[in-house]
């Protein structure tokens, strides 16, 4: 069995609520912080973990929290990303809904690290009952004392609140999340300045990632050294995966970053292969935003190493072979699915959550879905998957935040690896419709494309 | 303690500029001038916040800055960024940008109606003006395009939001200049409008500026609707004494008929003195106006067409260049044809002239 | 028609989202109190309600229709008393969703973004909810229903019947 470090407490009865949470130790992270750390020991301990972002970028937490303007008199704020919309992701949901007290911990300790007073967890409107969770949990820690006023007598004063959003993907990025948080559309904002100069109310701002901060706790508790001997290089630690689509187990599981992709798909520990003794054909292994591979390109990289479930060797070769492990949105697709209709649905989700404030994000998402509907639907022509081709490249880096390419990244990547399947529901549109293209040539290893 | 500022040094398409510190990529190409200056069509110099929206001003910047020469990864807002010390831009020296701005106009153009025979805002139009500069012929588009429903936006503004390309500029100058901003933008994606929600009438001293920040045919004058082609018509500066505003016009004229009065717009089309309504919609009469006289065109548009004022004659070289002796002809043409062959005196000719007139062997 | 006003137990609470924000900020509490403006008013927001929410946070109406117009969970026109939204993105699709949605518009004889007659059931599709491993799912008010299967639907379609009798 790998080891926990999130999930460690899982099983205990009754983890949910306080009692069972701090029986089982919780809340030490706290106590060890706040008596015998200085807030720059702490984000100096979280530097040396190697801990990154787990909420799709990957970025190097310690190194955000470094960054951050310190202003004399001027408060900093730290608000926990709780917007999971990524298609594939429901980790954040999971560690929210089940042990709330562990992301409760990991933002005190880290309030204290960055010297937030006032913390927000900003959540995505549908998790209408996990705010209530969430809650009660805060509830629970401010009246034992975890909150408030002199925490433990350290003088360091913090409070937490749950602020629901009301359905918009966008607002996972981070300064449309704050652009939402302060009563307004999440259009986001054009960057510099960076939230760590200027973020919620024009103050400094740090914005993590729930599974983020949740590991904050056990970096604080086994000590940074012990976090950054799991993993591999500077995929240190572990991650949660949410896996999804045809696999026999759907979850989401705790893993260490040195397992490979294939032990991950096919063992009993993990997804326990694809279901229904169907065969792999493609995954999109970071949420809906990452390109797809097919199944061979996702088990080996194209120097045929064996692919693991790792920051780096999931892209490895670049976005022409290979790519990312972002947010841990693991969607499996078998034999009988259509990436021409799966691409589309991709597309209709973007259109649909594009915030229409630049211009080529707004024209160019729609177009696509347009485009895309017409190949699925038997009227495409074989120019519209160059035209396809072309948009996505003029969206993908044009856009004023990172949504235009995770707009771009599945189109081009669909298009790149299963050209023949989108040729083949142009030049067969009526068969098209009546079946799937299965496996077709992508049960044999592809030829590597050219760069 | 009055510490002069240090001039930061920018090299944009080769040209190098000295501007203050602070200064976006966009003022300095502006300082330059010329054509490394990128188009734009949301940034607005007099509205704050405005900006970074519609993408057409988009530069490589290929150096940093002297500390830091590392080249910017992805193109950049020039008129969000600010430039360093020993920054080098690349705006229309670097093929990738213009590529870029070509596809950036492609996507203002999808969903655009292209109605510019029927539009009140050709001729000084922004997006016109782009789509001729970084545009193509053909529109690879294959589906119906948005349509929305005209709003009339009370007695004055006409809101043709099929029109719209999204800069957000009219709703900066309702935050910005008017007391209770009545419309914004609505719904979100390629649904995004301009609207009131509530077809409310958009009524307050400063309202009629959003026609004037309006960078293409959405926002347009009702008391100038059809009236009138712009280059038909003579820019004149006047003013006239206004407890609202400055009362520095621009008067839209042909003959001695004001036809719509506007704000007074610099040579990148933006206007600094923001007029009142009253000036822009209730003065129509040459009596109402100190005339200052005809306004100096700027702009590279067909505004400057008709437009006689300061027009200079073509200096005659010929003469310089022939050291003062007469030019004499190259070739006479009347060697090789008979047309116009000062001999026959076309006045005597009865009727059309025809070939057979000119017909040497004949005469 | 009756002009909506809030509980004083509402206006409590609405004091309590307002107090997490610093002086004059208190348009932070927008995303919340529309939220429960939908809730106490009927499942929708109108322009009065909007109005009235702008005129307790003492911000512009405009400002409140251009959020509530962004948000994909405030609806603009009345809807049914039982909101059934269903996940139409990849991971449910690979998982059935589609033919969930089919079979609902059949049941209830309307289409995806229509309201049955008689006013109880509204069917919408919506985009991802992130709830992919528990797919195919769907939204009704504060809940996920998840795993759905025809019989699944039929017996909450069901439920929500009984429950509408019983509480009329």
């Amino acid at each position: 069995m790998a080891r926990k470090l999130l999930l460690e407490k899982i099983g205990i009865e009754g983890i949910r609520y306080y009692d069972a949470y701090r029986k089982s130790g919780g809340y030490a992270s706290v106590e060890k912080v706040l008596k015998t750390m200085s807030p720059d020991d702490v984000t100096n301990e979280v530097k040396k973990s190697g801990l990154r972002g787990r909420g799709g970028a990957g970025f190097p937490t310690g190194m955000k929290w470094g960054f951050l303007a310190k202003p004399q008199g001027v408060p900093r704020y730290l608000i926990c990303n709780a917007d999971e919309s990524e298609p594939g992701t429901f980790k954040d949901r999971y560690l929210m809904e089940h042990i709330p007290h562990l992301l409760i911990e990991g933002l005190i300790v880290s309030s204290y690290a960055v010297g937030s007073n006032c913390t927000y967890i900003y959540i995505r409107g549908e998790f209408g009952w996990i705010v209530d969770i969430l809650e009660q949990a805060i509830a629970e820690a401010k009246n034992n004392g975890w909150l408030g006023k002199n925490i433990l007598g350290s003088g360091f004063d913090c409070e937490i609140y749950v602020h629901p959003g009301a359905g918009a993907y966008i607002c996972g990025e981070e300064t449309a999340l704050l652009e939402s948080l302060e009563g307004k559309r999440g259009n986001p904002r054009i960057k510099p300045p960076f939230p760590a100069l200027k973020g919620l109310y024009d103050c400094p701002t740090v914005v993590n990632n729930v599974e983020t901060l949740s590991a904050v706790v056990p970096i604080i508790n086994y000590g940074s050294e012990e976090y950054a001997k799991i993993g591999i290089g500077k995929s240190a630690g572990t991650k949660l995966i949410s896996a999804c689509g045809n696999i026999s187990k759907p979850g989401v599981y705790e893993i260490e970053m040195n397992i490979s992709v294939e032990e991950f798909i096919y063992s009993d520990e993990y997804c326990g292969g694809i279901a229904n003794g169907r065969r792999l054909k493609a995954c999109v292994p970071g949420g809906s935003s990452v390109p797809i591979l097919p199944a061979n390109l996702l088990l080996k990289t194209a120097k045929g190493e064996t692919r693991m479930m790792t920051y780096e060797s999931l892209s490895d070769g670049g976005f022409i072979t290979g790519s990312m492990l972002g947010s841990g949105g693991f969607i499996v697709y078998d034999e009988d699915q259509c990436i021409v209709r799966n691409t589309y649905s991709f597309s209709r989700f973007y259109r649909h959550e594009s915030c229409g404030q630049c211009s080529p994000c707004r024209e160019g998402t729609g177009w696509m879905k347009k485009i895309l509907w017409n190949i699925e639907t038997g009227k495409g022509k074989i120019k519209d998957i160059d035209l396809l081709f072309s948009i996505q490249s003029k969206i993908e880096g044009n856009t004023i935040c990172p949504f235009g390419d995770a707009a771009s990244w599945p189109v081009a990547a669909a298009i790149r690896h299963f050209r023949d399947e989108f040729e083949w529901h142009v030049t067969n549109a009526e068969e098209a419709q009546r079946r799937n293209y299965g496996l077709a040539g992508y049960a044999e290893p592809l030829k590597v494309a050219a760069s | 303690m009055a510490e002069e500022k240090k001039l930061v040094k920018v090299t944009i398409d080769n040209l190098t500029v000295e501007v203050e510190p602070g200064t976006t990529i966009l003022e300095a190409a502006r300082q330059i001038g010329g054509d490394i200056v990128p188009p734009t069509m949301c940034y607005y110099s007099t509205l704050k916040g405005s900006g970074g929206k519609c993408r057409t001003c988009l530069v490589k910047v290929a150096q940093g800055s002297a500390a830091d020469p590392r080249p910017m990864p992805k193109l950049v807002a020039s008129c969000r960024t600010a430039v360093m010390d020993g920054m080098v831009v690349e705006n229309i020296t670097n093929p990738a940008v213009l590529e870029t701005r070509k596809a950036v106009t492609e996507f203002l153009l999808i969903n655009h109606p292209l109605d510019c025979p029927v539009c009140d805002q050709a001729g000084e139009c922004d997006l016109q003006d782009l789509s001729y500069g970084h545009g193509v012929d053909t529109s690879r588009l294959e589906f119906k395009k948005r349509t929305f429903e005209l709003e009339n936006l009370g007695p004055y503004i006409q809101l043709h939001m099929t029109r719209c390309i999204m800069c957000y500029r009219c709703v900066y100058v309702a935050d910005q200049l008017t007391e209770q901003r009545l419309h914004g933008v609505l719904d979100r994606g390629d649904e995004c409008r301009i609207s009131t929600y509530i077809s409310k009438a958009i009524d307050n001293d400063f309202s009629g500026n959003m026609i004037d920040v309006c960078p293409v045919g959405a926002l347009t004058d009702r008391t100038f609707r059809f009236k009138n082609r712009v280059w038909f018509t003579k820019p004149m500066d006047a003013h006239r004494e206004c407890s609202k505003c400055s009362g520095n016009v621009r008067l839209w004229m042909r003959g001695e008929e004001v036809f719509r009065v506007t704000g007074r717009k610099d040579q990148w089309n933006e206007v600094h003195d923001f007029i009142c309504n009253e000036c822009r919609f209730e003065k129509k009469k040459v009596s109402d106006w100190v005339i200052e006289g005809p306004t100096k065109v700027h702009r590279h548009s067909v505004i400057s067409a008709n437009k006689y004022q300061n027009l200079k004659t073509p200096k005659e070289f010929l003469p310089e260049v022939m050291g003062g002796r007469d030019p004499k002809m190259l070739m006479n043409i009347h060697k090789v044809s008979g047309v116009n062959d000062p001999e026959i005196d076309l006045s005597k000719i009865p009727g059309p002239a025809t070939s057979k007139i000119f017909d040497k062997e004949e005469s | 028609m009756v002009m909506n006003k809030f509980s004083e137990q509402r206006l409590k609470e609405i004091d309590n989202v307002i107090s997490r924000f610093p002086d004059g900020k208190q348009k932070s509490a927008l995303l919340p109190v529309l939220h429960m403006a939908q809730e106490d008013f009927g499942g929708w927001l109108s322009v009065e309600t909007m109005d009235y929410v702008a005129s307790l946070l003492n911000i512009l109406p405009i400002e409140v229709y251009e959020v509530a117009t962004f948000y994909s969970m405030y609806n603009l026109k009345p809807v049914g008393k039982y909101v059934f939204e269903v996940c139409q993105t990849g991971p449910c699709m690979t998982r059935g969703s589609e033919s969930i949605i089919q079979y609902i518009e059949e049941k209830l004889g309307i289409k995806a973004g229509e309201t049955t007659s008689d006013g109880l059931f509204t069917l919408k599709t919506v985009e991802c909810l992130a709830a992919c491993g528990y797919a195919p799912m769907m939204q009704m008010g504060k809940s996920y229903k998840e795993h759905l299967t025809k019989e699944k639907v039929d017996s909450i379609i069901e439920e929500c019947r009984n429950h509408a009798a019983k509480n009329n």
